[in-house]
């Protein structure tokens, strides 16, 4: 359900550090971020390939497991719930935007948009994925697979599938990463007036300055530190 | 969450993606397979049932080859019970110039006791479902009644006489139904009922026939009963009393046997059919990491990915297992027509049991070979959303897959009826998919050492297979699997049975004259030289019973081995000789000389000095007609029994066994255009069995023939099975090898460099396969003839040429074939896609 904004921060990151064993020494990839972000904020997270980036969103939406430090979605420290929780939380609260689609390539596009709804056993997931196929503009090609579509197309399927259960939280890594730089802007376009339609909060992850620019606030990584 | 519905979804959409052929055909295959055979025991299994006392035209009977005692009738008439006897022997029918050997039945009023006799009296040509009319009465005196089979090879019409020994009797009547006789071998030849009032005046019975004696006993079941107690006490080595309990045992055995042997070649589907599975559903896991991984990016819990790839498998298995069922069905009419010189009778309708089975066989299979990678699925880390690079920890292993293994052990165990023979094949499957394997990962160690060797393509054929080195010994070991089915079916089948078949020397003899008295002995050969026909040797006969050996007596009971048991039970044939003949090699000890004339000593075959366990220096004793006789076994013979000539078990040195009762045997080679002689022969002497070597030969042989076939129908399914396991095992790195094409094209490499380099891996993976699936293969061969068919299997060293030669072009070709389609894609376009 949609939420009208409000000042309590929806994702706060305490201290999070991820570090990695390797053959010879421990490789720290993030290291003590804290960060918060209120609702229907939109936050850029930018900085160089292997800044830890990507470390950080997996991180946020509960993919990952921290090494130390905690996250806190809408108020609940996802780390001290099990896996299945973290999956539901998800499920609830957040949807998501990948560079490379990660669209199921056995279902149509529809069925794709579906999927979320179907997961979280709402009762006639057809209609509300139609309607925001529709507003993306792919009204017409809901019968068609990811491989029939362009790249661009497949990216505005998976827009529509993360905003489809009306996520309090959407999450973006480099969505335009796989795209030319026209299709790209359309692509980002499309996601920030989504985003603003429906009051949703959006992190998004890219080394592209201008998309970041576009975003409310921005913090910048370097070697898995918060440099802004 | 409507998971069942989303599941239903997934299923269509995998299904029309291609995802899930592999793994249904499989199921219908291995279902089909286990079915056909289970439709047609059950057909068989009912009209062995609803025959009941139908089989044995009696609650009781009590067998022997001597006449019985009277005290057997009196005791069943004392308790009220209904008799009836009969008598049956073969023995030479003519009509015109034409005679058939043909199984004589001579029965007393009342008989059959249980059970339905009919008949008709509506003669020419065979009708379909004749049902004819119920009978209380047996043949009138002076009058037979025939069979179909008689009544067609004789051309026989109502009202025409046919010869018996010395008497003419008229045909009045065609039997439609007899009980008696219905499953089995025994029945081949035709048929005749008479009264047994008429028995003695055909002057067939004489010494040395081989005739069975039956006095038949209905009534009241707790009567019966009594009865049967009553005359188990009484009974002597030779006696038998058979009830409906064990009706007809040879025919439940033979059928017992045929349908375990069955079981057993569709149960070697089975097992192809769970490589070919667990295959699949690993390339199927593998292609749905991603979603899952997406699914649990959006929410879904281990639990629902468990719930929807179960529901998704549990409705894919009932669908292709039920399909599987309905193969069987169609094809067990397969199975019925090629066995149906087996089962002379029109088979009930099978019952629902074997679909069951079918079900429960194929729902165990998909989800004991399906479960461990599904489950595997369930804990896909979502983070693979953001990193491809993450994948599975696989830590099932092989023990993942012991439900599935366990489930088949038990499926073996159950159709194979015998603990030991299922666990012993479930075992050996296990022990060599174990080898195998860890043969395999040696050689492609070794050959990894190769890999600075060689041409550019090998070099990176051999690389592929160091970095593939589980996945491509996996491969090995499947396609040998599938390939060694292939070679079964093959090479194995066909050794098997040309050491089955046995062809007859073109001057071999071709006929036996059994039955001969000593006083016709002389006017046999003044016949023959009057036929201008070399007189042929001919031999004595005594039938004796053995006893004893070295002085303790022996029952059927002290023996575990079926053959052994019936030599023991039966009566044979002694015979005495002072030359040995040509066609028998003395294996241990030594043959008599002039000087042991009169000595009881014996000279034993191999064959069955093995079976019952005689030794040189036992002292064996036999019962000959009544008294016993006992002499010490002086040497142990091989015999060549393809030779055709008359052998005997045990022989004696001529003035031991003179004072017995005899009658003799010869066998002479008949040619085809002196066929007048045989019915002058019979004319001149009505009493001699003339037995047809050819035709029973020709006879046998289309048995075996047909019986073959059904195992080939049977195998088919086990073909088609290795089949799904060769294809998907090739499609199982299929994948990789797309991933690694388009890399390879995109860096510059040549579309036939890639060839090359595919072909020499497919020919290093087809090699290995090939030389499994021959070590299998002989391992199978000698398996199946030492202990299903009692034959020895001599191992055919071209099995190794074939598998090898096989393996490498079966598996370089498909697996080309296989790849082809992604040599002409875009590099980009596959790039694209994996990206």
């Amino acid at each position: 359900m949609r939420e009208e904004p409000n000042l309590s921060p929806i994702v706060q990151a305490i201290a999070l550090t991820k570090q990695v064993s390797t053959v010879s020494d421990e490789l720290v990839i993030l290291h003590d971020i804290n960060l918060s972000v209120i609702a229907g904020e939109s936050l850029a997270v930018i900085g160089s390939s292997g800044s830890g980036k990507s470390t950080l969103l997996g991180l946020l939406a509960g993919l990952d497991v921290p090494s130390s430090g905690s996250v806190h979605l809408a108020g609940e420290d996802i780390f001290s719930l099990d896996e299945d929780g973290r999956a539901a939380l998800r499920g609830r609260l957040l949807g998501f935007v990948f560079q490379s689609f990660q669209l199921l390539p056995a279902l149509t596009a529809l069925e794709n948009v579906m999927l979320p709804l179907e997961l979280a056993g709402v009762r006639d997931p057809q209609h509300p994925a139609m309607d925001l196929l529709n507003r993306v503009g792919l009204g017409k090609r809901l019968g068609h697979y990811p491989k029939q579509l362009s790249g661009g197309e497949q990216q505005r399927v998976a827009i529509a599938r993360a905003f489809v259960t009306e996520p309090q939280l959407v999450m973006a890594d480099e969505p335009t990463g796989n795209l030319d730089s026209t299709t790209g802007s359309q692509i980002i376009d499309l996601m920030f007036a989504l985003n603003q339609e429906r009051g949703a909060t959006l992190i998004l992850v890219t080394h592209d300055e201008t998309i970041s620019n576009r975003c409310e606030r921005r913090i910048r990584l370097d070697s898995g530190r918060s440099v802004v | 969450m409507n998971l069942f519905r989303l599941s239903v979804r997934m299923l269509k959409r995998d299904w029309r993606a291609g995802e899930l052929r592999v793994l249904v055909f499989a199921l219908i295959i291995a279902v089909g397979g286990m079915t056909t055979v289970g439709f047609f025991s059950d057909r068989v299994q009912l009209a062995l049932a609803r025959q009941g006392n139908q089989l044995l035209g009696a609650d009781l009977i009590i067998a022997s080859d001597r006449i019985l005692p009277s005290h057997y009738q009196d005791e069943a008439k004392r308790l009220g019970l209904s008799v009836s006897s009969s008598l049956k022997f073969p023995s030479m029918a003519s009509s015109g110039d034409s005679s058939l050997l043909t199984e004589i039945k001579a029965v007393t009023q009342g008989y059959p006791l249980r059970g339905e006799l009919r008949i008709t009296e509506e003669f020419g040509g065979r009708v379909a479902g004749l049902q004819g009319r119920v009978t209380e009465s047996i043949p009138e005196r002076g009058t037979v009644w025939i069979d179909d089979k008689l009544m067609v090879r004789l051309s026989l019409k109502r009202g025409d006489e046919i010869e018996l020994g010395d008497s003419r009797l008229k045909v009045t009547a065609r039997i439609t139904q007899e009980p008696d006789h219905s499953i089995g071998f025994i029945n081949l030849g035709p048929r005749i009922l008479i009264n047994a009032d008429d028995l003695p005046a055909t002057g067939l019975i004489q010494q040395g026939s081989r005739i069975v004696y039956r006095l038949l006993v209905a009534g009241e079941a707790g009567v019966v009963e009594t009865f049967r107690e009553w005359s188990r006490s009484r009974l002597v080595i030779g006696e038998r009393v058979e009830g409906i309990r064990d009706a007809r045992p040879e025919i439940k055995a033979a059928l017992d046997r045929a349908e375990k042997f069955l079981s057993l070649a569709a149960l070697a589907s089975v097992v192809l059919a769970a490589v070919a599975i667990a295959l699949a559903v690993r390339r199927f896991s593998q292609r749905h990491l991603d979603g899952c991984a997406v699914m649990r990016c959006l929410g879904a819990s281990q639990s629902t990915i468990l719930r929807l790839y179960l529901y998704h498998f549990t409705l894919l298995g009932l669908i292709a297992s039920s399909v599987g069922c309905l193969l069987g069905l169609v094809a067990q009419e397969a199975l019925v027509y090629w066995l149906s010189v087996l089962v002379n009778e029109e088979l009930p309708w099978p019952s629902m049991l074997p679909a069951v089975h079918g079900l429960l066989t194929g729902m165990i299979l998909l989800l004991g070979f399906a479960l461990p990678p599904l489950l595997n699925l369930r804990s896909v880390p979502a983070l693979r959303v953001l990193r491809r690079d993450i994948g599975l920890s696989s830590n099932h292993g092989i023990a993942g897959y012991s439900i599935g293994l366990a489930a088949l052990t038990v499926l073996f165990v159950w159709k194979a009826g015998d603990v030991r023979l299922g666990l012993s094949v479930m075992g050996g499957f296990i022990v060599a998919i174990f080898i195998f394997g860890l043969i395999g990962f040696l050689l492609v160690r070794v050959l990894s050492g190769l890999s600075g060797q060689g041409g550019g393509a090998w070099r990176y054929g051999l690389a592929s297979i160091r970095r593939r080195a589980t996945g491509s010994v996996v491969q090995s070991v499947a396609l040998g699997l599938g390939l060694m089915a292939l070679l079964v079916l093959t090479l194995i089948r066909d050794d098997l049975l040309q050491n089955w078949k046995t062809s007859l020397p073109p001057d071999a003899p071709n006929r036996f004259l059994v039955n001969i008295q000593k006083d016709q002995l002389q006017p046999l050969e003044v016949f023959f030289k009057e036929n201008a026909i070399s007189p042929p040797p001919v031999f004595p006969m005594v039938r004796g019973r053995l006893t004893g050996i070295n002085g303790k007596n022996i029952v059927p009971g002290d023996f575990t081995d079926t053959r052994a048991k019936r030599l023991i039970e039966r009566e044979f044939n002694l015979s005495w000789a002072r030359e040995m003949s040509p066609d028998n090699l003395i294996v241990k000890g030594q043959w008599w000389g002039r000087s042991d004339t009169g000595k009881p000593v014996l000279s034993v075959e191999e064959g069955i000095a093995k079976t019952v366990g005689i030794k040189v220096g036992d002292t064996l004793t036999y019962d000959v007609a009544g008294s016993p006789f006992t002499a010490s076994v002086t040497s142990i013979r091989r015999v060549d029994w393809d030779s055709f000539r008359v052998n005997f078990f045990v022989v004696t040195p001529p003035g031991v066994l003179d004072e017995y009762p005899s009658s003799y045997i010869t066998s002479f080679h008949l040619p085809t255009k002196k066929a007048d002689f045989m019915n002058h022969l019979i004319k001149s002497f009505p009493n001699f069995l003339v037995i047809d070597v050819a035709s029973i030969i020709d006879q046998v042989q289309r048995v075996m023939d047909q019986v073959s076939r059904a195992v080939e129908f049977v195998f088919l399914f086990t073909l088609l099975a290795g089949f799904a396991v060769l294809y998907a095992a090739i499609a199982s790195t299929q994948d990789e090898r797309i991933h690694e094409a388009a890399i390879f094209r995109t860096l510059g490499s040549k579309r036939s460099q890639l060839v090359r380099s595919w072909a020499a891996e497919f020919t290093i993976i087809g090699g290995l396969a090939g030389v499994f699936a021959a070590a299998g293969a002989s391992a199978l061969g000698y398996a199946i003839g030492e202990y299903a068919l009692n034959l020895s299997y001599s191992f055919n060293p071209w099995i190794w040429v074939t598998g090898l030669v096989t393996g490498v072009v079966v598996v370089t070709i498909a697996g080309l074939m296989g790849t082809r389609s992604v040599l002409s894609q875009a590099p980009l376009t596959i790039l694209r896609k994996i990206a």
